[in-house]
C-alpha cells in the first residue's frame, strides 16, 4: 500500500500501524506531533491506529528551547 | 465631514488641518497621530480620518488610553483584537515575550499558565527583572503588563500544565500559544489541546537556540489548524545556549502569528 508521508509517496506493508512506522524510522514518539489524516492524534492511540492505502500523514518532530 | 479625534466622533472642516483641529480640542497637544502615523499641523485632513492629539508626559486618563496607547496601530487592529482571549502555555523565553507583544497590541484577555519562579538565569532572555527573582513568573508578568496596559485582562495560573488541567485552564482561548521548553512537553500540549479543540488554531515554537542566522527562524502551517515558528532543528544542548535575540525573532513571529489568526489572515508565508 502507499500512503502520504510528510508530503511524499511511501510504499508500506499492508497493516503497518503509525508506531511501528515511527519505530522503523527511529522517530521517538514523545518529540513528535503525529496528524493521520487531517487529524492530531494522541500518542496512547499511535499503536491501536493501523495506516490504510491513501492515508496522509504528517509527522512534526519538535526540539527543546523556549 | 465626520473624523475621530481621541476616539470621539467629531465635525472638521473641509480641507481643516491638523494643527487647526488641535488647536481647538487640545492645544496643549505636542504630538499629532493621523491614521496611525505621526503627522506635521499643515497636513490637511480628509473625511473619516483617525486623529489623536498627545500631551508627552501626561498620564492621560483610563478612558483616553485605550486610544492612545493605540495611535501607533493600523486603524481597526485594535477592534479586532480588543475581544480576543489567547491562551499562552510557558512564560519563559517566548511566552513572556509573547505575552507582552500581544498586550501592546491590546489584546483583550491573555491566560498565562507556567509553574516556575524568576531566576536570574532567566534574566538573560526573559521579559522580567531582578527585583522579580524568586516571584512566580505568572504573577511578575501579569505585574509588568498591568504597567503597560491596564485594560488587558491576564488570568495566571500557577501550576503545571498536564493532560488533566489543559482543558479547563484553556476552554476559553481562541487561539493556543504552545511556549515551552521541553520538547515533550510541547507534543504532550499540542496533541492534547488538538484532540479537545481540533477547530482552534495552536501557534508552536520549535528551533531558536544559539545565534545562527534570524533569516532562518519562519512561521509556517505544518498541520491542520497547527503553526510552527522557528528553525525546526536547532535545539538548546550544552554548547548551543538560549539567548534574547533569536528566541525574541521567534516570540515575535508566533505573536504576529496570533495577530494575523485575530485579523482573518494565514500565518505562514503566502507563495
Amino acid at each position: 500500500m502507499e500512503i502520504t508521508f510528510n508530503g511524499k509517496p511511501r510504499e508500506l506493508k499492508t497493516g503497518t500501524s503509525i508506531q511501528e512506522l515511527l519505530d522503523q524510522l527511529s522517530l521517538d514518539c514523545m518529540q513528535v506531533v503525529v496528524e493521520h489524516n487531517r487529524n492530531i492524534i494522541t500518542r496512547q492511540r499511535l499503536a491501536e491506529t493501523p495506516l490504510n492505502d491513501g492515508d496522509t500523514l504528517e509527522v512534526i518532530h519538535f526540539v527543546g528551547g523556549g | 465631514m465626520q473624523i475621530t479625534v481621541n476616539e470621539e466622533n467629531y465635525t472638521a472642516h473641509a480641507n481643516e488641518t491638523a494643527g487647526s483641529v488641535r488647536d481647538r480640542i487640545k492645544a496643549d497637544a505636542d504630538l499629532i497621530i493621523v491614521n496611525g502615523f505621526p503627522a506635521t499641523s499643515e497636513t490637511v485632513l480628509n473625511n473619516d480620518d483617525q486623529v489623536v492629539l498627545i500631551r508627552r508626559g501626561q498620564i492621560p486618563g483610563a478612558d483616553e488610553l485605550d486610544a492612545l496607547l493605540t495611535a501607533r496601530h493600523t486603524p481597526g487592529v485594535h477592534q479586532a483584537v480588543k475581544g480576543a482571549t489567547i491562551g499562552i502555555a510557558g512564560v519563559g523565553g517566548l511566552g513572556s515575550t509573547i505575552a507582552i507583544a500581544l498586550a501592546r497590541t491590546g489584546v483583550g484577555h491573555l491566560i498565562i499558565a507556567d509553574f516556575d519562579v524568576v531566576e536570574p538565569s532567566n534574566l538573560n532572555r526573559q521579559q522580567y527583572f531582578v527585583d522579580q527573582i524568586g516571584l512566580p513568573k505568572v504573577y511578575a508578568l501579569r505585574d509588568t503588563i498591568a504597567r503597560i496596559n491596564p485594560h488587558v485582562r491576564v488570568t495566571a495560573c500557577h501550576l503545571r500544565l498536564n493532560p488533566a488541567n489543559i482543558e479547563e485552564i484553556f476552554g476559553h482561548t481562541q487561539i493556543l500559544v504552545e511556549a515551552f521548553d521541553m520538547a515533550d512537553q510541547k507534543v504532550m500540549l499540542i496533541e492534547t489541546f488538538a484532540a479537545r479543540f481540533p477547530d482552534r488554531s495552536i501557534v508552536t515554537g520549535s528551533g531558536m537556540a544559539g545565534f545562527g542566522p534570524a533569516n532562518t527562524i519562519r512561521t509556517q502551517k505544518v498541520a491542520n489548524n497547527l503553526y510552527l515558528c522557528g528553525d525546526g532543528s536547532t535545539a538548546a544542548a550544552p554548547g548551543t545556549g538560549l539567548m534574547a535575540p533569536r528566541v525574541g525573532v521567534a516570540a515575535h513571529h508566533q505573536a504576529n502569528a496570533v495577530l494575523r489568526l485575530l485579523l482573518g489572515k494565514a500565518p505562514e508565508d503566502e507563495v
